[in-house]
This record gives C-alpha cells, structure tokens and sequence, in this order.
C-alpha cells in the first residue's frame, strides 16, 4: 500500500499543515510563536503534576496528548503498532534530560525555534544556527559508528503505556479543569499569568494535537532529521517538511497580523545570542544521538516505540530540574545555572556519543 | 550471491547509514535489506532510488520486510 504522505507532496502538504495550524493556536489563545513548542509544552506539563513549581509555567498542555494518541490512532489503523524497546533505555533518557535542559536555554525546541522564525523573532537564527551545529556533531558520531543498539520486540501491553498515561493526563485535566486566574484546580496546577495562563480552548488543542498527531505518524515529519539526512546524505526529504513548516506559519502570522520582526522584546525569548546558540547546539546534539526530535519521539512513543517513551520522561525530569535549578532562560536572560548545564550536557552527550557503539552490525 | 544487511531493530537513520556505506564500499550490484518497520522501508527504498539504484521487490516475512536491490 502506497503511504502518499511519504512522498515528496505528502510531507510538504504536513508541514504546510503544521505552520498553519500551530499559528492557528496562537489565534486561539496559544502563547506567541508558541503555537506548538514540543519542549515548552512537555515542560508545562511537568509544572502541571507539581514536578516543578515554577508558577507562570504549568499547564496540562493537550496538544502533547493529541501527538501520541493521534499517532497511536494512525499506528494501529495502518498497523504499524509495533511494541518494542531495549535500545540502551538509560542512554535515552539521559539523552531527553539534556535536550531538554538545552532546549530551554533557548526557550523552545527546534519545532517553536521555526516558529519563532516564522513571527519574526531574530534570536530564533541563533537557536537554528546552534541546531544545524548539534546536528552537525552529531553526524559525526553517526559516521564513526555510533549506536545505542537493535531494538527487539515487546509483548503488546508494553506499547500501551505510553498512550494510557497520557490519556491518565487527559482524564486528570478533565477532572481537574482549569479555574479562570487560579494557580491549581484540584490535583493540577495552572498558570494565573504568564505563558501557563495562556491556551486555546481544550477541544481546540486537543482536536488540532490529535490531527498533527495522525499526520506526523505517517509522514515521519522530523525537525531534527531534516537537518541530519541533508548534512549526512544531502537528502532534501524531511527538510522540505521542515521549510514548508516555517513558510506557511510565516504566511499564516502575516494573515493573523502576528508577524513582528526584531531581534528585541520579542515573547517569551530573550537576546543572549552565545546562549541561544550554545542552548541548541546541546538539544540537537541530544536529539540526533537519541534519532528524533521531540515531536518524533511523542509520534513514535504512540506506537509503541518504548525508547522514544523513555526519551520523552526524560525530557519531564530534564523541565524539572531546569525549572527547579535555575538552569531555564527567561525573557530577563539565561538562568543562573544554565551555562553550566549545557557545559555538563555537551560533555555527557558527546561522552554517549564516543562511547556508544556496537560492532559488527553487517551480516552477510 | 547478494550481500544481505540486517538493519533490523535499528532506529533511524542506522538502516540507511548501512545502506549508504555498503552502496559506497562494496562492488556488489545487488543488495538485500532485512528491516523490521515501514518507516525505515519508506527511508532505505527512498536512499536506494536517489543513488540510482533499483529496487526490485520487497518481500514481507512477519514483522519483517526484505528490500531487494540491484545498481541502476
């Protein structure tokens, strides 16, 4: 059966999706340039369950529960639902920590970076600038024989997991719902100001997460490999997905009148142009050792894949310690731990990357 | 006799490193890739065709599909 969103036109026509509908939930009440921020968004969930306490960034964000599960819906309609895992998990995780933690140096990952492109905002050339260099570092690691090693297949159950826990989300938010200007509701804590307080309506999020979900799942849209396949095989493929991400979110801003270019008080960013860059080059170093990013490793976790599902709770313990340890940027600047992280992170991600590797992979 | 990869297991992009590196390395004309998921399908049958090769069937074995190819 032919898969048409893998082809050339089927991966464009996703991303061209993607930018207008992420720019569609800042019209909907998504904070700016943050229609979808895949780290922001799993961040804010981790404020949401009380794993850090950062109040201006808790949110139980539906968008991320749409990507699995709509990416689960696709996996099992297409029967692509294929649990599996044990691919060095301790590695993986690891791995999400740090790109998270880099990622909010820069205050967003390479999906809200094309975005903040995409409305204008300067720094985010940094922050894609410090992309294509993770990337690129990367590369170099996949060249001289790095692995994390074979995946092997899991009983069923074990690819439900993912998908249950963040339905558990779903019905959490449900019961819980958020009360207008208060900080918890419940369980659940929300945002009485700032990016946190800032959402469009649940069905909205969750109907457009569910939709990017479906579509990402059958045309492995990837932010992260469009950079790797064009710097490692010169192939264009992911990266049209990418461009035409940021092109339709750059029209559909200029329809929306939320294009406001500039390097200054652009929102929810700030202007260390070092840090933008060095915060990126952690998170897509990250993301090219552990084979996806962001977005990617929720689209797989929704089918089963149990790798990419201890990648993402990485990434929930990565927002942790970075709201917790004043490692996360701010509009006023870097945090007062941040440098340091990224400096520990890049040396523990190309630790992984030199000393992960497994032999004789060819059989003949 | 055709040079077979196992590429199975993997995750992405090792499948199409493999290729790629046996394409680059080996005299062989013909080639077959064991892979276990249709994304890596989709990526080494794309990375075949764009260096001129021609994929001349793939076989499903279970979980498995085997991408057979030989130089264009």
């Amino acid at each position: 059966m032919k898969n048409v969103f893998a082809t050339r036109w089927g991966i464009i026509g996703v991303g061209a999706i993607i930018g207008v509908l992420a720019a569609s939930l800042q019209y909907f009440g998504n904070p700016a340039n943050m229609g979808v921020c895949v780290a922001c968004f799993v961040r804010d969930i981790t404020g949401a369950v009380g794993l850090h306490r950062a109040g201006v960034v808790q949110y139980m964000r539906p968008e991320i529960i749409g990507f699995v599960l709509g990416a689960l819906a696709a996996a099992l309609i297409f029967k692509e639902f294929k649990p599996r895992g044990g691919s060095a998990p301790i590695a993986r995780f690891v791995l999400g920590v740090f790109a998270m933690i880099g990622a909010l140096v820069f205050l967003g990952c390479p999906w809200r970076a094309m975005l903040r492109l995409a409305g204008g905002d300067g720094n985010a050339i940094l922050g894609i600038a410090g992309l294509v260099g993770g990337v690129w570092i990367g590369t170099l690691f996949l060249k001289g024989g790095y692995s994390l090693g074979r995946a092997k297949a899991f009983p069923t159950a074990a690819g439900w997991i993912m998908p249950l826990i963040v339905s558990g989300f779903l019905l959490l938010m449900l019961l819980n719902p958020p009360t207008s200007g208060e900080g918890q509701s419940g369980v659940l804590f929300y945002s009485a100001s700032g990016p946190g307080a800032m959402f469009a309506p649940l069905v909205v999020s969750l109907a457009i997460g569910l939709f990017i979900g479906f579509l990402a799942q059958r045309s492995r849209f990837c932010t992260m490999g469009a950079i790797r396949d064009l710097v490692l095989f010169r192939h264009i493929h992911l990266l049209s997905g990418a461009i035409a991400l940021i092109v339709f979110a750059f029209i559909a801003n200029l329809v929306l009148g939320q294009f406001n270019p500039g390097f200054e008080n652009q929102p929810v960013a700030h202007t260390s142009h070092t840090w933008n860059a060095l915060g990126m080059v952690l998170a897509g170093l990250a993301f090219a050792l552990a084979g996806g990013c962001p977005g990617r490793q929720l689209f797989l976790s929704g089918e089963g894949d149990g790798d990419a599902a201890i990648f993402v709770l990485g990434m929930i313990v990565g927002a942790a310690f970075s709201h917790n340890f004043g490692l996360a940027s701010s509009p006023a600047g870097v945090g007062p731990h941040g440098i340091s992280a990224v400096i520990i992170g890049l040396a523990v991600c190309i630790g992984i990357g030199f000393f992960m590797k497994e032999k004789k992979l060819i059989h003949s | 006799m055709s040079r077979t990869l196992d590429a199975r297991g993997l995750s992405c992009p090792q499948p199409v490193l493999l290729t790629m590196d046996e394409i680059k390395s080996s005299g062989e004309s013909k080639l077959i890739i064991i892979v276990d998921n249709e994304a890596s399908r989709e990526n080494v049958s794309r990375a075949l065709k764009n260096q001129g090769w021609v994929v001349t069937g793939i076989e499903e074995n279970g979980p498995d599909y085997k991408i057979m190819a030989t130089r264009g």
